[in-house]
């Protein structure tokens, strides 16, 4: 645990360290699967994107570390977006289950992290006061909600299936039908939001903001698959979506305990 | 052939979009969800060292505050450890200091304000002393991929002139943009910033 744990050994006391090959530093980037930071198809991002390069910083303790979420930050109905904002009944909608595991890049299981989603509602519109989408508001819809993944990574939560909507980017621009992720990690570095997508949708390869993704695979991944076996029958179909965060080159975490 | 490394690929990033109050400051869409927010205030009554205001504005490349943007920050506490289990330098944790907060920018004024306070100085893997400082990260409608960056403090200019990270950037000038500005206003430490994101004072962001 933590408060026992000795202090990394002061390089400048010249007393011998043993050696391990890992820094504690997150895999570099791989940029090229990233949506560029100017993507004039996407044309918000014009006047939004950075212009000169990013300077690169050898991960630092203000890097691998970030901050550290419990089940006491969370309300019991926070993974189920049919209840937690329900006044009169059920949401209207495709009643669907989203599931997946975090992974980092080395194939293990991102435990005890902190995962939070948001979407639109079945008819494409947000309950946001900025969103102006014809679509009528849901009165038992709120659109968000959160989880905290398990020993082995996994979480998942229970929503409506959101609508497609309208945007301005080009005159007839629509959205496929998305929800939104926000990912920790362990550390400050391997934070990361995303968006997942649902099989089959038609607006998937026409989306301005998909279509930034230069690498093929890479917006596949952000594809879930229908996943029947995790289904509840007469009740709801089901998603999976795994997430990928950076590999990290450590072993301060391989005897971690929950919730620490 | 050689074996196979079969590593996994990073789920590519999406922008966050001009609803993510929705989902990580649901006050700010207009409606109350969840028991527990989390919020810019990253203090408590309990909380050791000084009481600072972060405050600041995120300019797009026609110098026009971003509205709809969401800030997180990440730092030390007041003896300049993280609260986190690979923070192992031998400053005390306060158990009152997650050093976490977020904070979306108001709709009007693109203003984003943190109640949190000043990090003490950091040692890093090498036994270097950095300047105390406030990891940043930015998202936003056309920001594809979320922007890091740093807050220095400006009365801190002998530490600020020995930081390992700042002394990366060759420019001395560029520097510069990573500097919050002490002041104070009604008795309170404020500390303001301009982060760029376009221009010929364009905001220091890194590839951590």
């Amino acid at each position: 645990m933590n408060a026992q744990a000795p202090a990394l050994q002061d390089p400048r006391l010249n007393r011998p360290e043993p050696f391990t090959p890992r820094d504690g530093g997150f895999f570099q980037r791989d940029r090229s699967i990233h949506p560029p930071a100017h993507a004039p198809g996407y044309k918000s991002s014009v006047l939004r994107s950075p212009r000169q390069s990013l300077l690169s910083l050898e991960n630092s303790v203000s890097e691998f570390t970030g901050p550290v979420f419990g089940h006491n930050d969370l309300g019991p109905l926070d993974n189920d977006l049919i209840r937690n904002y329900a006044k009169d009944g059920d949401p209207v909608g495709e009643r669907i289950i989203v599931h997946g595991r975090v992974l980092d890049e080395t194939g293990r299981g991102v435990p005890n992290t902190l995962v939070e989603f948001w979407q639109a509602n079945a008819g494409g519109r947000y309950r946001h006061k900025k969103d102006t989408y014809l679509a009528p508001i849901d009165p038992n819809f709120g659109g968000c909600g959160r989880a905290l993944t398990d020993d082995t990574g996994y979480y998942y939560f229970r929503t409506v299936k959101p609508g497609p909507y309208p945007w301005r980017n080009y005159v007839n621009s629509w959205r496929p039908a998305h929800i939104h992720f926000s990912v920790f990690g362990s550390g400050f570095a391997q934070r990361l939001i995303t968006q997942m997508y649902f099989e089959g949708d038609p607006l998937i390869p026409v989306c301005p903001i998909l279509t930034t993704i230069p690498d093929k695979d890479a917006l596949d991944r952000l594809v879930a698959p229908l996943d029947l076996n995790a289904s509840t029958p007469f009740d709801s179909l089901a998603y999976r979506f795994d997430i990928v965060l950076r590999g990290q080159r450590s072993t301060y975490f391989e005897n971690r305990t929950a919730g620490n | 052939m050689p074996q196979p490394l079969n590593y996994l690929k990073e789920t590519a990033s999406q922008t966050a979009g001009p609803y993510v109050h929705i989902g990580l400051i649901p006050a700010m869409a207009g409606f109350d969800i969840f028991e527990k927010n989390f919020s810019n205030v990253l203090v408590t009554p309990n909380t050791q060292g000084e009481r600072i205001t972060l405050e600041g504005r995120v300019l797009d490349g026609t110098g026009t505050p971003l509205r709809d943007v969401l800030l997180e920050i990440w730092q030390a506490n007041a003896a300049g450890r993280y609260n986190h289990p690979a923070d192992r330098s031998a400053g005390a944790l306060d158990q009152d200091f997650r050093g976490w907060g977020r904070a979306g920018s108001d709709f009007e004024s693109g203003l984003v304000t943190f109640e949190t306070i000043k990090p003490g100085a950091i040692i890093d893997k090498a036994g270097r002393k950095c300047a105390p400082h406030v990891n940043v990260w930015i998202v936003a409608r056309g920001i594809n991929i979320g922007l890091n960056t740093r807050l220095y403090f400006s009365d801190e200019e002998a530490a600020n002139a020995a930081d390992p990270v700042l002394n990366l950037i060759e420019q001395p000038v560029r520097r510069a943009t990573l500097i919050a500005r002490r002041g104070e206003r009604a008795g309170k430490i404020v500390y303001s910033f301009t982060i760029n994101l376009q221009g010929p004072e364009e905001t220091v962001f890194f590839d951590v």
